[in-house]
């Protein structure tokens, strides 16, 4: 079987990417194949970084408070190519109002802080798309 | 300290230790501090062996100002409150600052969005969803004007969270301070300016570093002549610590980042004594109280030596090493959010017993929001009764002597002049960052200490140990899109409102003059008096020498 692919993508103009780099690491080490797209990704990047890649799994790591732009943005581009199967997590702070909304466009697990990596890792291995 | 006989430690181990080991063994195997560090279970004499007061600690206001830069400490003036706070539109923010003031803080300290730290407008692409969310949108000289509307900037001082566009920034300040009237020889404040720490930590960067470096050689001759009271640099270890650093890679690269700073300066021909004194230092409060409180003392007494020995510093001012610092934003948890007060209270306590210079306490809902006034408040009431009922300021240095610390601090300093060789080695600290030296360093103990977190060996309470299942919610301020709109607004209308040809000239003189060695801050403050907004300036340097773009270090 081969390993589950994850693109980790830091979008927005926010800097701080602790977070980014250690699920990004943590997930490495879980035995999942890791791409980490770095620093200011637009959503479109991020899409075609996830085609490019036959990403299983996008994390998202955003702090800003721009998830109520980028999510959706990235959701409907994610449709338009084609990829809508692909799983959609976002890390990070996002204020309890807005996580039904994230939900209902199609993101699947929103981990705020303090959430254990294992969980994570095994969120991903139970939700992300099944491969031949 | 003078030595001891040598019988304590290893008499004590034997005849009192053992037998107790053998009744009720420790709690663990060993035990370090939150950075990873290993703590002996007892300090005696013997482990300061080779400190001379006089020579390494000495008396407060005396070199190497281990125990303090002032003589009094803070029995002669207490630090400053200075609470770090902006959001939204300037017209929020001024109203935030106006309640801040009436509340007793002393200064204020302004947190722009990410447009603004980035040198964008709000209607660029990359600001969609930014504008207004992590603190308060400058775009022109209108914003500041508005922002410290009723503020009168002669009585006040004033630290500004801002980097890449620092020049830009500061320069709207001047303007609005000329146009109040106040005299720029007395007007007193700070910008953070470091942009060193970016590379290494926070990565809000524009331009690639030897060009960044030069802007901020150029704010330094520039104050130097023109505003000489103000604080042109705070060297900031807060942001490398939040990425994850240990409190030795906080101190060794902070410190070494200021050592990069007056390298420049020197070599761009400025005077020493006339620009370090005017340079200070940003450290995190964090979690683990003897280790930071070790912090703060090695650091001055480092840089004392440094300005003297490596610099030949002639100014006793430029021997001091005075900071700001700022509770732990990253100790801060989402569960459980009234622990945070606890946690703010003792990491300030230790950033007082280190003999901080001024202080910003975090609010308890940072990890979910930016703060709420009520919170606000608190965070600040925290601070005075910190000042005014424990006691701790009626003495200079309580803690100095305590084995254990003087003991904490030397190793400190061995660890940090341990760095400095390193990095020395490697050219220096752009070289350093251009090799990715520094964010490895950090992005392998951020990696250590989650691990240490998953597998419990670094407790954190209501996180990973006693957890409460059903926590009722906590209000938080919700920041909405109306500050984007109201931005976006404005700045239709400056556009269309300004003298666009004075624009276009005073922009296009700002890209020549970086196409030479000028000073660019009168450029600057030409381009800000005609109503150039921020991200204009800034494109017309993006014309000159690009962007930085890093190769991503796991």
């Amino acid at each position: 079987m081969r390993k589950v692919r994850v693109v980790i993508a830091k979008p927005g103009l926010d800097g701080h990417d602790r977070g980014a780099k250690v699920i990004a690491r943590a997930l490495r080490d879980a035995g999942m194949e890791v791409i980490y797209t770095g620093l200011r990704q637009t959503p479109e990047m991020i899409a075609a970084a996830a085609l490019q890649e036959d990403a299983d799994v996008i994390g998202l790591s955003i702090l800003s408070g721009a998830h109520n732009h980028i999510a959706p943005r990235l959701m409907e581009l994610l449709k338009q190519k084609g990829l809508d199967d692909v799983l959609v997590v976002i890390g990070g702070i996002i204020p309890d109002v807005d996580i039904p909304k994230l939900k209902e466009i199609g993101v699947k697990g929103i981990f705020l802080p303090g959430t254990p990596m294992q969980d994570i890792i095994q969120f991903i291995n139970t939700h992300a798309r099944a491969r031949v | 300290m003078k030595t001891v006989a040598a019988s304590g430690k290893e008499r004590w181990q034997q005849e009192t230790l053992e037998p107790a080991l053998k009744k009720s063994p420790e709690r663990a195997v060993q035990f370090t501090t939150i950075s990873g560090r290993p703590i002996d279970r007892l300090y005696t004499a013997e482990d300061v062996d080779g400190i001379d007061y006089s020579r390494d600690i000495n008396n407060p206001g005396e070199f190497p100002y281990t125990r303090g830069i002032h003589p009094t400490g803070y029995r002669g003036k207490l630090w400053t409150m200075r609470q770090f706070a902006g959001f939204g539109t300037p017209e929020e923010t001024n109203a935030r600052y106006k309640t801040l003031l009436r509340a007793g803080a002393a200064g204020l300290s302004v947190a722009f969005d990410l447009p603004t730290l980035m040198g964008r407008d709000p209607d660029h692409e990359l600001s969609l969803g930014e504008v207004g969310k992590c603190g308060v949108n400058v775009t022109s000289l209108a914003d500041m004007e508005t922002l410290f509307d009723g503020i009168r900037l002669g009585d006040i001082t004033t630290s500004m969270t801002i980097n890449s566009p620092a020049a830009m920034i500061f320069a709207m300040y001047l303007v609005v301070a000329e146009k109040q009237g106040a005299d720029w020889n007395k007007i007193s404040g700070t910008i953070q300016n470091d942009i060193l720490k970016e590379f290494i930590a926070q990565k809000e960067y524009i331009f690639p570093p030897r060009p960044s470096m030069r802007i901020i050689t150029d704010i330094f001759g520039f104050c130097a002549k023109e505003v000489p009271k103000w604080n042109t640099i705070s060297v900031s270890g807060y942001h490398i610590r939040e990425a994850g650093s240990t409190a030795l890679q906080e101190l060794a690269f902070t410190l070494r980042d200021g050592v990069e700073y007056v390298q420049w300066g020197v070599d761009a021909g400025l005077d020493i004594d006339d620009f370090v004194p005017r340079i200070s230092f940003f450290f995190n409060a964090h979690s683990d109280f003897f280790e930071e409180i070790a912090k703060y003392r090695a650091a001055r007494k480092i840089w004392a030596h440094v300005m003297r020995d490596r610099f030949h510093a002639k100014s006793e001012r430029s021997w001091k090493l005075r900071f700001h610092s700022q509770t732990a934003g990253v100790s801060l948890t989402a569960r459980q959010p009234y622990n945070n007060v606890v946690r703010t209270a003792l990491q300030a306590l230790s950033a007082v017993l280190g003999g901080t210079n001024s202080l910003h306490t975090n609010s308890l809902d940072e990890a979910l929001a930016l703060p709420t006034a009520e919170a606000a408040t608190l965070a600040l009431r925290t601070q005075q009764i910190i000042a005014h009922e424990s006691g701790v300021t009626n003495v200079v240095d309580p803690l100095g002597g305590s084995y254990f610390v003087e003991k904490l601090t030397r190793d400190m300093e061995d660890g940090t002049l341990a760095y400095f060789d390193q990095i020395d080695r490697m050219g220096g600290m752009v070289e350093a960052i251009e090799r990715g030296f520094p964010q490895r360093e950090i992005a392998e103990s951020s990696y250590r200490f989650q691990q240490a977190v998953e597998r419990r060996e670094k407790v954190i309470v209501g996180v990973n140990d006693f957890v409460q299942e059903d926590e009722p919610p906590i209000e938080i301020l919700y920041i909405d899109e109306s500050a984007a709109e109201t931005q976006l607004a404005k700045l239709e209308r400056l556009r269309k409102s300004r003298d666009n040809d004075a624009v276009k000239r005073s922009i296009d003189e700002l890209r020549a003059a970086a196409r030479t060695t000028d000073n660019l801050m009168p450029r600057i403050l030409d381009a800000v008096r005609a109503y150039a907004t921020v991200g204009e300036m800034c494109d017309a340097l993006r014309d000159v020498w690009g962007e930085y773009e890093e190769t991503p270090i796991i």
